[in-house]
């Protein structure tokens, strides 16, 4: 399963318990469409490094790179084509 | 019915029955045990009341009445409503300073009275069933008279949004709860609601311009005048102690006032990260009271989540009033049957964090550019600095939503309704369609005053406040129904409603003077506690939620029986996979933000009230205590 897919999925499980793809749009914003508060974006950020063996640095928790399906995972291709 | 209300009147009953009205009462005897008994009538049997509570103001009520030539043939605080009635008529209730839910019948208009407290420190339902009027301290006396229990998918959709129903709207299709600082006036065949009260901010010039350490001294005086009125009653009064500021202040007050040593009572817990143990007996040795403790597991929430909602009678969203239910059996283990809480100062002086971060984006909100703006909400939650949204831009666009709507009046609330609001995501078609619609929050506030557009930022959000979360969960399945599952009284001086006319004419800023919260209630009370409990920053009262639910990686087996994707389709309110997908989450431990807990809590609680309320099942606990033995009964003609 490619990265976007697999986060799409894990943000869908997760956070809206379905698995109907209709329900997030890829580049919808998670915190500002409230599919995921504060602790919420720690869970992310633990399957993040979990499963993509990646360290999220602090001054890399910036919506930029996790605010949307888009952003996570351009976020994980860069890392890891590092 | 009588009979259902038993806990919340262990004593004895009393009856009274006259043409189309019978009145009954279950007596927790509190003040004259020798002639307080219900119903009470006046002098000529023309007016009869029975009623739950306190009237505090009875003696000098009942001196004023005396003057005026009414003749008292008991010493009870209840016998003043009557007298009141008959000398100021339906605005009695404007003289009664008290926490009560009075039922009253005048036999020569052939009117029936229904009153409750201003601020709803004490129930009152009522319903219309087959063209008979039925009303009640708890819904499930109208279900013993008949009333058939149905969930009204709106009253999910608000106790999903604002922690419970909103007055007078409950869980129930055809229940309504008579709102805080009402009447309810039935004569001729019909009723209406008349509202005598409500929280509001004042304009009051000498208040307003006294300076903060005259508001100080104001309020020290007046809440000791409340707590001297709270403490009347012919048993010993006892009280909670949190070890935070309000309950520690009330304490320490009341110990100028009583000649006994103080009795406190307190919850402690196993897990650290909720306990307060620690500045708990800090207080008790600064205060020098007789002090117990009740310790909670997290397995004894589980366990007993189930008797908690047969007394609160509503899906609820945290378990944090199970705790206070196991302390409320506390006092009564201790000979108690009162005790003084410090319920109410948060909301009167300001007290939670939604206030203070109102505040700082009100303030952002003038110049939403300003990053050092945005960075106070780093001061306020110490946790921002561990959390990934502490970063500034995350700040920025968590707590930035909405941020120049100033206009919105849910500005300070909209947050915490919209987190609790994913509930709804659970809800199955058929819920939805049902609420189809229906925008719960913005058919609320279509109720507000039409003034409140024109008040300060806090006055709209202290008034929010009092109107969602505080009468319809924390005084109720976090006060009343939780103490009175064990026959307690819970007293509340912080909510005498003369403190909060006083506190609601004074400024803002010496609520929230800067983002210090109830300053002046500090400076109140900053000569009768330690400076350490006076500078303390708040600490919100919270328990272990879904964790409670789960022992060794498995759901208790009433909660597997009640999320069974069976029992979820028979119900018909939860879509079953959804329900399933949560649990699972749940039960391997990786619920730990709040969305997730409350929806596994407001659930579960939803499935019990189902079970019990709308099915009539009884579960195994003591849901119908026998009538004691030696328990007076009578019928008072």
């Amino acid at each position: 399963m490619s990265p976007k897919s697999e986060i799409k999925q894990f943000i869908l499980g997760n956070y809206l318990f379905t698995n109907d793809e209709s329900a997030l749009a890829d580049d919808d914003s998670l915190l500002k469409k409230g599919i995921v508060d504060s602790t919420g974006m720690l869970e992310l950020i633990m399957h993040i490094e979990e499963k993509y063996g990646i360290k999220v640095a602090e001054d890399e928790m910036v919506p930029a790179n996790l605010d949307s399906v888009v952003n996570v995972t351009a976020f994980i291709e860069r890392k890891l084509a590092k | 019915m009588i009979r259902s209300l038993h806990h919340r009147g262990p004593d004895g009953y009393g009856f009274h029955e006259s043409g189309p009205v019978g009145l009954a009462h279950a007596r927790l005897s509190i003040i004259d045990l020798a002639g307080g008994w219900q119903p009470i009538h006046n002098e000529d049997r023309t007016v009869w009341t029975v009623f739950n509570g306190e009237i505090f103001n009875y003696i000098e009520l009942r001196a004023e009445l005396e003057a005026l030539g009414h003749r008292f043939a008991t010493n009870s605080d209840t016998e003043t409503i009557v007298h009141a009635y008959e000398q100021f008529g339906l605005a009695f209730v404007e003289h009664l300073n008290g926490q009560f839910a009075i039922a009253l019948w005048d036999e020569t208009r052939q009117r029936l009275v229904l009153a409750r407290d201003r601020v709803g420190i004490r129930p009152l339902f009522y319903c219309l069933d087959r063209n008979q009027l039925l009303f009640a301290s708890e819904v499930k006396a109208l279900a013993a008279g008949g009333a058939t229990l149905t969930l009204d998918p709106v009253g999910l959709g608000e106790a999903f949004t604002f922690w419970s129903a909103v007055d007078p709207q409950t869980p129930f299709r055809n229940v309504r709860s008579l709102p805080p600082g009402h009447l309810l006036v039935c004569e001729n065949g019909r009723q209406s609601a008349q509202r005598y009260w409500q929280w509001t901010p004042r304009a009051d010039r000498a208040i307003a311009q006294l300076s903060f350490e005259e508001a100080a001294g104001e309020v020290r005086k007046r809440l000791v005048e409340a707590v001297r009125l709270q403490l009347r009653a012919d048993v010993p009064v006892g009280a909670y102690l949190s070890g935070g500021l309000d309950s520690s202040g009330i304490v320490s007050l009341v110990r100028n006032y009583t000649r006994n040593r103080v009795r406190t009572f307190s919850v402690a817990f196993e897990e650290a990260e909720f306990d307060e143990s620690e500045s708990q007996a800090a207080m008790v040795r600064y205060l020098n009271t007789e002090h117990v403790t009740v310790r909670c597991s997290r397995r004894q929430i589980g366990e007993r989540f189930p008797q908690l909602i047969w007394h609160t009678e509503t899906p609820i969203v945290r378990t944090a009033p199970v705790p206070l239910m196991m302390l409320s059996g506390l006092v009564r283990e201790s000979g108690y049957r009162v005790v003084l809480t410090g319920e109410g100062a948060d909301e009167v002086f300001a007290g939670y964090d939604i206030f203070k971060e109102a505040k700082i984006r009100r303030f952002w909100a003038r110049q939403p550019e300003s990053k050092w703006r945005s960075s106070l909400f780093g001061r306020l939650y110490g946790y921002l600095k561990h959390s990934p949204v502490g970063n500034a831009q995350f700040a920025s666009s968590f707590f930035g939503a909405a941020l120049t709507d100033l206009a919105n009046p849910a500005y300070a609330h909209g947050s915490r309704w919209g987190t609790t609001r994913r509930i709804w995501n659970f809800f199955t078609p058929a819920t939805r369609e049902a609420l189809a619609g229906r925008d719960v929050q913005a058919a609320m506030l279509d109720t507000l005053p039409a003034e409140f557009a024109g008040w300060d930022g806090l006055s709209r959000d202290q008034y929010l406040e009092s109107k969602t979360l505080l009468s319809g969960y924390l005084l109720s399945s976090q006060g009343d129904r939780v103490a009175m599952a064990n026959s307690i009284e819970g007293r509340v001086p912080f909510l005498d409603h003369e403190l909060i006319e006083f506190a609601n004419a004074l400024p803002a800023r010496y609520k929230l003077r800067g983002l210090e919260e109830k300053a002046v209630l500090r400076a109140a009370l900053s000569d009768a506690l330690p400076a350490d409990i006076i500078r303390r920053t708040k600490q919100p009262y919270r328990a272990p939620d879904s964790a409670s639910f789960f022992e060794n990686s498995q759901p208790l087996p009433y909660v597997s029986e009640l999320l069974s994707p069976a029992a979820l389709k028979r119900a018909g309110y939860f879509d079953p996979a959804l329900v399933q997908r949560l649990v699972e989450k749940c039960r391997q431990g990786r619920a730990i933000g709040f969305a997730d807990n409350q929806a596994f809590v407001g659930i579960l609680s939803t499935m019990l009230v189902h079970e019990m309320f709308v099915e009539g099942r009884e579960r195994n606990f003591d849901t119908s205590p026998a009538v004691e033995e030696g328990v007076r009964i009578e019928s008072v003609q």
